[in-house]
């Protein structure tokens, strides 16, 4: 099957070529058969990929080691759910997961657009299949999935420990939906420009893949920390890596564009902001997925130094030089139909918005990149760290919680300031409880930003708490119906403007747990021997025994903790590091597993108060003898023979513990991250559920002469 | 058998992308793309109604200023209503009489 994979690949990159081709003298000269030809080329080249992925996957399944990639990346011993993910463990598999959803994406938004946006799709189609050819011919040329092995081994190599956890294995497809999503919004603002179609049928035809966008990065940036927090050992969720920083980026201009694109369907203003901000989120999108692979800054997240950097930075330039280029000479076309009719209107606070999002999104690109910058002008690479992070991106965040809040209580165009002073004073109240209740909390006081966070977030729950409350009560008293069913009817019939409220109640949220958790942390690192115990943050840590297991694929040393608060025992922890096989030869039967890779496993007790969180380096050193013994003595141990003295040595781990290193953390509040998380995808999925059948027919174009009666005797 | 399977997928690629081409030449309403904004532009129009009375309903603007902004959405949404009716018109008298 190597070969149909391969001939699917090259077909995918030649459709996609002859689809930007036919797109274009479609749209130009040759009429609406060649346009329609080439919106197929992308049906077809999803047809193709999709082949070519089932073909990847059945291999991995299957362990079928002629692939060279199944080889390196996955084993008969690797758990089927492993194998199945292990696709997109790859430089090679990802790029093709990459493609193929783009192609899957770009074929549903061009079929749900196939009798809309007669001028815009056909160079929309162009971008898209032009995305596409560039991935189909990375895939082809530089990192082809479909290399054989010769000759096959009898077993491969293993999936990457640090990969073996299914946040990680979930967290690539969603970081990468989101990627290819944003791709569409950004060709359809590419081919408004190139038709000066600026009108905001591009924005609506495209809002949901924005949305949906949105979310899925939402998504896979929390995977992608909780899998931080649960498997790397080092005890945080995020750590302004160049890779994390990557994907956040094109999230906050995402996130600002969904809010000033409403500014252009209601008004006709900021095109020239809308377009600039869906082109700089494509953009950084594909320099999302650049910095994971050229190696240029170094992260435990890049997939490291590779011959895909010059490509990438060649297409990046391309769109950066043309979508300027296209928005410069536009200018005329993107000038505003309307104007601000006042600073207190909710178009004014989408703008502050977006002014705090695009600030925090440069704060993070000049630290990502800076050291390329310092290297650039003074020869030498400086890097910098979490607290200049912080010292900027945290009170922008305050600045976009509690804006979060403004926005709801604010009318579009022209609020009346006395109907906004009552609107604010319950949510206002509720801060000043929340300070006053926190000023009860010890050390809350001492920390102003942490507390503002907090105050911020109670001010934005009080807002859509009032918001639904009186939404529902007019609905109520318009149509008499019950508060459960009024609430629901209210909510279904205004998805987007009560969906993104809960959006706002989950980032409130979750920046709480950020607050909380990065500020009132307790973490101490110590050595221990059975029976010794630890303090940390209120909490008793007992090293009772030493643990271990053995199985086929892998040697795992761990410890039993037992935890106590106020002399009662909590609950017993089992932090344990495993030990994976390396593929070195020269490594004895023993060493070969504790001279490989090593993981953590997190010994976690979560609660929505707090987070106690432990993990083991267990001290080798100590059994350094007994493994250069076997190794030195038994150089070609192998099978059951090397399992047992496998036994032998974690048997004598357990029986004479050495000193173990543990790190202990209390964290409070880490669950409201992922809780609040999922309550921003609830709000998520609730502002991208279509609006239901009679909602959309009061505006529909089936009744124009009803509500033209209607809108006539206004 | 992967050969045989290689051609399969070739010639299935070719008929989905080139069927099209097969048909005769299509035509393209000039004032599609013109209706197609006016009505995009009329729904968001339709929106901003809808939310002003809801923003109204829940206390966001007092009666005066309500319908103040009440008057001038629908006197813009008459006016697109009529452009897309004269668009209409135009469109209608483009197309081949049958």
């Amino acid at each position: 099957m190597l070969n149909l994979g391969r001939v699917c690949l090259t077909l995918a990159l030649l459709i996609a070529l002859y689809g930007v081709g036919a797109s274009l003298y479609g749209a130009h000269r040759g009429g609406p058969n060649w346009v329609d030809s080439g919106r197929r080329a992308v049906y077809a080249v999803a047809g193709v990929l999709t082949l070519a992925f089932v073909i990847l996957e059945a291999a991995f399944l299957r362990s079928d080691f002629s692939f060279a990639l199944v080889g390196s990346h996955s084993s008969t011993t690797t758990p089927a759910f492993y194998k199945a993910t292990a696709v997109w463990s790859s430089q090679e598999g990802s790029l093709l997961l990459w493609v193929w959803l783009l192609a899957v994406w770009s074929s549903l938004v061009l079929f749900a657009t196939r009798r809309r946006l007669r001028e815009v799709a056909p160079y929309a189609t162009a971008i898209l299949l032009g995305f596409a050819a560039f991935f189909a011919a990375l895939v082809v040329l530089l990192a082809n999935p479909f290399g054989p092995a010769d000759p096959a081994p009898a077993e491969g190599a293993g999936l990457q420990p640090l990969l073996r956890h299914p946040s990680m294995m979930v967290h690539p497809p969603m970081l990468y939906s989101g990627y290819t999503l944003f791709a569409i919004p950004f060709a359809f603002a590419l081919g408004a420009l190139m038709t000066r179609r600026l009108s905001p049928e591009w924005i609506v035809a495209t809002r949901r893949f924005a949305l949906a966008a949105w979310l899925f990065l939402s998504f896979g940036i929390l995977l992608g920390a909780r899998w931080s927090w649960s498997e790397l050992g080092w005890g945080g969720y995020w750590a302004w890596d160049p890779v994390e920083n990557a994907s956040l980026m094109p999230w906050l201009t995402g996130t600002a564009f969904l809010h000033s694109a409403m500014i252009q369907e209601k008004r006709g203003m900021l095109k020239a902001w809308n377009v600039s901000l869906v082109l700089a989120t494509g953009i950084l999108a594909v320099l999302g997925t650049f910095l994971v692979r050229s190696g240029i800054l170094e992260s435990i997240h890049a997939f490291g130094a590779s011959t895909l950097g010059k490509p990438f930075l060649a297409f990046i330039a391309v769109l950066v030089t043309g979508s300027t280029i296209l928005v410069v000479t536009r200018l005329d076309d993107l000038r505003p139909e309307g104007s601000f009719e006042s600073l207190l209107s909710r178009e004014s606070v989408f703008l502050l918005n977006n002014l705090v999002l695009v600030s925090l999104c440069f704060v993070i690109f000049w630290g990502t990149f800076f050291p390329l910058i310092s290297e650039a002008v003074t020869g030498q690479r400086a890097s910098v760290g979490p607290p200049w992070f912080d010292r900027y991106t945290v009170p922008l965040a305050i600045a976009l919680v509690f804006l979060s809040g403004v926005g709801p209580v604010i009318a579009w165009r022209r609020a009346t300031p006395r109907n906004a002073r009552r609107s604010f004073r319950l949510p206002l109240a509720a801060a000043a409880t929340a300070a006053l209740a926190l000023a009860l909390v010890r050390g809350v006081w001492r920390e102003p930003l942490a507390l503002l966070m907090f105050c911020a977030a109670a001010f934005v729950l009080a807002v859509v708490v009032q918001e639904l409350w009186r939404g529902t009560h007019a609905r109520r008293v318009a149509s008499g119906e019950s508060a459960p069913v009024a609430l629901a009817s209210l909510v279904s019939r205004n998805r987007r403007r009560y969906g993104g409220y809960v959006v706002h109640v989950g980032v409130a949220a979750l920046f709480v747990g950020v607050a909380a958790s990065s500020t009132f942390q307790h973490v101490r690192d110590v050595r221990l021997s059975p029976g010794q115990t630890a303090r940390v943050g209120g909490y008793d840590v007992r090293y009772l025994r030493a643990t271990s297991e053995l199985s086929r694929e892998k040697v795992t040393l761990g410890a039993a903790l037992e935890l106590r608060r106020d002399g009662r025992h909590v609950t017993t922890l089992m932090p344990s590091r495993g030990y994976y096989p390396s593929r070195d030869p020269t490594l004895g039967p023993a060493g070969r597993y504790f001279d490989g890779e090593a993981t953590s496993e997190v010994g976690l007790r979560a609660g929505l108060r707090r987070d106690v969180w432990t993990a083991v380096e267990p001290d080798i050193d100590a059994l350094r003898r007994m493994i250069d013994g076997i190794d030195r003595r038994f150089p070609l141990a192998a099978g059951d023979s090397a399992t047992l003295m496998l036994g032998a040595i974690a048997d004598r781990y357990e029986a004479l513990p050495p000193p173990a290193s543990f790190r202990l953390i209390v964290s409070p509040m880490v669950e409201w991250i992922w809780l609040g998380g999922l309550i921003a995808a609830a709000g998520g999925l609730i502002a991208l559920w279509p609006a239901p059948r009679a909602a959309r027919r009061r505006a529909g174009a089936a009744h124009p002469a009803h509500v033209r009666r209607e809108l006539s005797r206004a | 058998m992967e050969y045989v399977l290689s051609l399969i997928v070739l010639a299935a690629a070719v008929a989905v992308v080139a069927s099209p081409l097969r048909r005769g030449r299509g035509t393209e309403p000039a004032l599609e793309a013109e209706l197609a904004s006016l009505a995009a532009a009329k729904e968001a129009k339709y929106g901003e109604i809808r939310d002003a009375e809801l923003d109204f309903q829940t206390g966001k603007l007092s009666d005066a200023d309500y319908r103040a902004v009440d008057h001038a959405l629908r006197a813009e949404a008459i006016e697109l209503m009529r452009r897309l009716d004269a668009a209409r018109e135009a469109a209608a008298g483009e197309r081949p009489h049958a």
